[in-house]
């Protein structure tokens, strides 16, 4: 099986000289939930960043068997859809609707297509009700659905999450736990939260140091690593 | 907050709610081209012929009148100000007109805004031809001018709980200085998210919706009533 996406030896290093990602060697697989665990700093936003086009870093990287380079990047970006950590900067059009539309509209689909195409990503998330809501009037749960549906309505082959249960309270957990189940694509989740990561993933990797120092079941790396709390009852 | 009342009166259930936004616009420009032009002479009489037609309008919308009228009088810092300086050369007829002129605008301008929500006015001012950027730096300055505001709230609530009493100016810069830095790091953020979802250049608008005779009938009776005001001012 082909994987949509491989990297190897990816290197990157910011403007201020910090090396950010050290020979990073990753594949996501069709059908995989992927869980991305390590420090803050450990290069993790930073690859992601690399996955659309949005870092270019040396190494090879692939997505959909594409380089992502420059020729490539309009089509690499409909491809994988990127849900950000902060949903109130990923909702900047005045409604929901419009929003969501955003992507479809740019990837070339005609005004009422594009609304369609919305329409459904909408439903898909259970936000069909909040059409013409100003994304200011959501709540927390609401928000990260409608940055989701926002990434759906393009339709893309691989999600990838960074911290999507940043804000979110237990229930609007379980939620967003059953809606990443249900949805078919490839996903790649950056996160620090081990239960959800539990409920989620088939797989993790685990970042140190700008480069992935261990690959297997979830549980295992989360042992290798000690990436539990792990304390007993206080 | 302020914008929040009016952005809440928006979202109202009206006759005058449901009309296009680009009748209203229309109509909105009609009136204050009729009142920006009207004579000093007579200004007593054009002030109340229109200051009747905004108060008719907004009891038509269901707008709280106290709130819509009081809160009209924003605009006074501004005028009053000049109103003192003609006041002040001799010409005290001239100053009041000035202070009629800009607070009966100032009302219609509020009655537009609190009868249309900002997303639908804003796509009827891109139909009107309004330049595209300038529609989108509205846009994005109203939906972050929230996010903003919170973060101050934010910002504040921290810096009370650790003591905090009375800004001084030192304290005062750095907490602008850090309100700064973080909105210009938001901007970051959300245009790293729009390159995401294939963002070019143009932001893309949904299919418009059709004016209907309603619409029409609004600017055609605006257009009526200015003009009668108008010539009735002027007898």
């Amino acid at each position: 099986m082909k994987p949509l996406i491989q990297a190897r030896q990816l290197r990157y290093r910011y403007p201020d000289g910090t090396l950010a990602l050290d020979a990073v060697d990753f594949d996501l697989f069709p059908g995989e939930t992927v869980a991305i665990f390590g420090a803050n700093g450990s290069g993790k936003t930073t690859f992601v960043l690399h996955l659309n086009g949005l870092l270019q870093g040396e190494g090879s990287l692939l997505v959909c068997g594409k380089p992502v380079v420059r020729e490539n990047l309009a089509e690499v970006r409909r491809k994988i859809g990127i849900v950000f950590q902060d949903p109130d900067e990923q909702l900047f059009m005045p409604t929901v609707l419009e929003d969501v539309a955003f992507g479809p509209r740019n990837s070339g689909l005609g005004p009422e297509e594009a609304e369609q195409r919305a329409l459904a990503a909408m439903k898909k998330v259970a936000m069909s009700d909040a059409r013409d809501k100003a994304p200011y009037h959501l709540s927390a749960g609401e928000k990260r659905r409608a940055a989701i549906a926002g990434v759906l309505a393009m339709d893309p082959e691989i999600l990838v999450l960074d911290e999507p249960t940043t804000f979110l309270d237990p229930p609007g957990q379980r939620e967003l736990v059953q809606l990443l189940r249900a949805l078919p694509q490839a996903k790649l989740i950056v996160t620090h939260d081990v239960a959800f990561a539990r409920a989620v993933a088939t797989r993790a990797v685990f970042f140190l140091h700008g480069t992935v120092a261990g690959s297997g079941p979830v549980d295992a790396i989360i042992q290798q690593f000690q990436w539990d709390i792990q304390l007993g009852p206080a | 907050m302020h914008h929040a009342t009016i952005d809440r009166w928006s979202r109202g259930q009206s006759a005058i709610h449901r009309l296009d936004a680009r009748a209203k616009i229309l109509s909105l420009l009609i009136v204050l081209i009729a009142v920006g032009t009207a004579p000093t002479a007579g200004i007593w009489r054009t002030g109340a012929g229109f200051g009747a037609l905004a108060v008719a309008s907004a009891s038509l919308a269901r707008l709280p009148l106290v709130g819509v009228f009081t809160r009209s009088l924003a605009v006074l810092p501004f005028s009053l100000t000049f109103a003192v300086i003609v006041y002040v050369t001799g010409d005290a007829y001239q100053a009041s007109a000035l202070l009629i002129k800009s607070y009966i605008s100032a009302s219609f301008v509020l009655l537009l805004v609190s009868t249309t929500p900002l997303p639908h006015l804003l796509r009827g001012l891109e139909r009107l031809g309004f330049p595209a950027m300038l529609v989108l730096v509205i846009q994005y300055l109203y939906r972050y001018l929230f996010v903003v505001s919170r973060e101050a709230q934010h910002m504040r609530t921290a810096a009370i709980s650790r003591g905090f009493q009375r800004a001084g100016f030192r304290v005062a810069a750095g907490a602008v200085a850090t309100l700064f830095a973080r909105s210009y790091h938001r901007a970051e953020g959300i245009h790293r998210a729009m390159i995401a979802r294939g963002f070019e250049r143009h932001i893309p608008i949904l299919a418009a919706e059709r004016l209907r005779l309603s619409d029409g009938l609004l600017v055609l009776l605006t257009l009526g009533i200015a003009v009668i005001i108008r010539t009735g001012a002027m007898r």
